[in-house]
């Protein structure tokens, strides 16, 4: 009884200690976000802002007025929107075939989907701004949905497979019994039942991608398709050796809420045991 | 509805063993045939070349008599019960067994008509709304049997459909399919492994072992007249004895003693060396609860173990054989997936009987049912006598 009393006091106070250790800094933008410019520059040490040091929600206000910014949402949330979604359909056809079917350069495929995820980032960019100049996609949606795609995808088609491969064949033995084309058993049987996988895996890339830095900031030179982490850092304001910090950290909130949302709205989503009671388990 | 034509079938897997071997099996239209075998005797291939998803080495396929190895599962219009039921786990019990019909097309209104009929025949209409998870593992036996019936498929396939539910449910589910298939009046073959199932089911049987047909026949013939050792030794439970065994004159001579042999099965067998005898244990019986007594087939016998089960009892009779029938009949053992330890006789006596364990009793033994194998080729000497 003692014992039990002790271990459930002792798993509190564990998660308590994570939970500070990794919200602090976010509490603490979210404070920031909500003092007034002058406030910060005067120094402004407490949690709450000091009376008369607070901006109310002047500072997202403005930054929401600020067209910069917005173009930034517009194309963070549609370059992320579309490699998500291209990321997602191919590595969903991809993880199947190596999943399910017996065909040569199986194992080339998966190999080099796993060098691809390892190698670094930093090292690409070079090549890449000298190609994506030539091929004229430079600072263009496209040129940042190629790169961020071909790095999620061996994550995607990763996890995929490996969600494919938990799923009976029977299922789809069964379909193709029931009157269905082999597309038809993958779009209406197995499609559905690696529901939590397509999941998982849209928003590891959507993750991805919206979190870029590297390329948002080297692939592109102009608000038509900087994203939103690379804009924050253009953000200086008037002066550049005084940074608007309650400005960006109004932004960086901003920035954050699209993800917040995204995990919430999934987290429904991705339900393990789906499966359960398909077969006699 | 339709007949099914298998004309000396063979699958051969990559590494060259044959999996099915030269099987030809004709099932008749509305025919209920079992395919029975130990494990891996190739009978689950052999569905899965039926239904198509397994390809065809050699041999060919004749569904109504029509050529059907090249076509794909869909285009074969067969339904077929798996092992596990393989249940839609996303879509409700409704839409599972509207599944092949949403497929083919149907108005919703047919199909509402279809399902809500296959619900009714198996009793699932107070389930439709739920997801297979939710369901027993009989309930789910029945979604996916609902699944099969709802279309009108050519003939019904059933992949062991019993096997992953308890003894009780097995029992209520074998009369269960046995009604709706004469009720239904379609083409059916089931697999097995289970030899009840393969007895009470099926209008014919096929017993096969190691990817060859060893007998197909109704399980009355089967019973009473095997082809060879596999067959006699598979089917039956308790299983058929086997007994060394040696015929000179009308006299068969076994460990036990010897006793006189009706002259036709004397006839085929006699001065042929050292025989394998098949007796069933029903055709043993206790001398002392038995009317009228021929003293000449009688024996004297040490009761090992005696197990009372109401009805009968069955008494366990050890006996020493020389090391090759006991090797042999290890082997014989090991084909039909069972383990015999030691040389043991097993036999069926009236429940009146009041032998006791470690006690000497008096056995009689029917010598007319006798069956007599060829122990080189395993062949039934005395088929039809």
């Amino acid at each position: 009884m003692r014992n039990d009393t002790l271990s459930r006091i002792g798993t509190a106070v564990g998660l308590i200690l994570i939970l500070v250790w990794c919200l602090l800094p976010v509490a603490w933008i979210i404070s920031l976000s909500f003092k007034s410019q002058e406030a910060v520059t005067n120094g402004s040490p407490g949690f709450f802002p000091s009376s008369g040091g607070g901006a109310g929600w002047q500072n997202y206000v403005d930054v929401v007025k600020d067209d910069q910014f917005r173009q930034a949402i517009f194309n963070s949330i549609g370059i992320c929107l579309i490699a998500t979604l291209l990321s997602v359909v191919i590595a969903t056809l991809t993880a199947y075939a190596v999943a399910r079917l017996e065909f040569k350069g199986k194992k080339f495929v998966l190999t080099t989907a796993l060098v691809i995820a390892m190698f670094p980032v930093v090292s690409l960019v070079g090549p890449l701004f000298d190609m994506w100049r030539t091929l004229g996609i430079y600072d263009t949606w496209i040129g940042l949905i190629i790169p961020y795609m071909s790095f999620t995808l061996p994550l995607a088609i990763w996890t995929l497979s490996a969600f494919f491969r938990e799923i009976p064949w029977e299922m789809e033995q069964a379909a193709q019994v029931d009157g269905a084309t082999a597309w038809q058993a993958f779009r209406r049987v197995i499609v559905p039942l690696a529901a939590p996988g397509v999941f998982t895996a849209a928003i590891l890339t959507f993750f991805f991608a919206w979190n870029d830095f590297v390329f948002g900031i080297s692939l592109t030179s102009t608000e038509r398709a900087r994203p939103i982490p690379a804009a924050l850092s253009f953000f200086v304001g008037d002066d550049p050796f005084n940074r608007p910090a309650s400005l960006l950290a109004a932004g960086a909130v901003v920035a954050t809420v699209p993800i917040v949302l995204l995990v919430l709205f999934f987290q429904r989503k991705i339900v393990a045991g789906l499966t359960a009671g398909a077969v006699k388990g | 509805m339709a007949a099914i034509e298998m004309k000396n079938i063979v699958k051969k897997y990559g590494d060259g063993y044959p999996a099915v071997n030269d099987v030809s099996i004709d099932v008749a239209d509305g025919e209920f045939v079992i395919l029975v075998g130990p494990s891996g005797c190739g009978k689950s291939t052999l569905l899965r070349m039926i239904v198509g998803l397994e390809d065809i080495t050699s041999g060919d396929m004749l569904i109504d008599g029509e050529r059907v190895n090249d076509l794909a599962p869909r285009d074969r219009n067969l339904s077929m019960v798996f092992q596990n039921y393989a249940l839609y786990p996303h879509l409700t019990v409704y839409e599972n067994i509207a599944f092949p019909l949403r497929l083919a097309k149907l108005d919703s209104k047919e199909i509402d008509e279809k399902v809500r009929e296959a619900s009714r025949t198996l009793d699932l209409d107070e389930h439709l709304d739920r997801k297979p998870a939710n369901l027993s593992g009989g309930q789910r036996q029945r979604v996916a049997m609902g699944r099969a019936i709802v279309r009108d498929a050519k003939a019904f396939l059933f992949d062991e459909p019993l096997s992953n539910l308890d003894a009780k449910l097995r029992g209520q589910m074998r009369t269960e399919i046995s009604r709706l298939q004469k009720r239904l009046g379609i083409t059916t073959v089931y697999v097995t492994h289970d030899q009840t199932e393969a007895m009470t089911l099926g209008d014919r049987v096929a017993v096969m072992k190691k990817g060859v047909l060893q007998q197909l026949a109704s399980p009355r013939e089967l019973y009473e007249q095997p082809a060879n050792l596999f067959v006699a030794g598979f089917i039956g439970s308790p299983p058929m004895n086997f007994l060394p065994a040696t015929v000179e004159g009308d006299q068969i001579t076994l460990p036990f003693g010897t006793f006189p042999l009706p002259a036709d099965k004397a006839e085929r067998t006699a001065g042929k060396g050292l025989l394998m005898a098949g007796i069933r244990p029903e055709h043993f019986e206790d001398a002392a609860v038995q009317a009228d007594v021929d003293e000449a087939r009688t024996f004297d016998a040490h009761i090992d173990v005696r197990e009372w089960l109401g009805d009968q009892q069955y008494a366990y009779v050890p006996y020493d054989a020389e090391p090759e029938v006991q090797d042999q009949l290890r082997e014989l053992a090991r084909e039909a997936d069972s383990d015999s330890l030691r040389t043991q006789l097993v036999v069926s006596l009236d429940s009146a009987s009041q032998v006791r364990e470690d006690d000497e009793a008096k056995l009689s033994i029917d010598t007319d049912k006798i069956h007599i194998f060829d122990p080189s080729t395993g062949e039934n000497l005395t088929v039809g006598l």
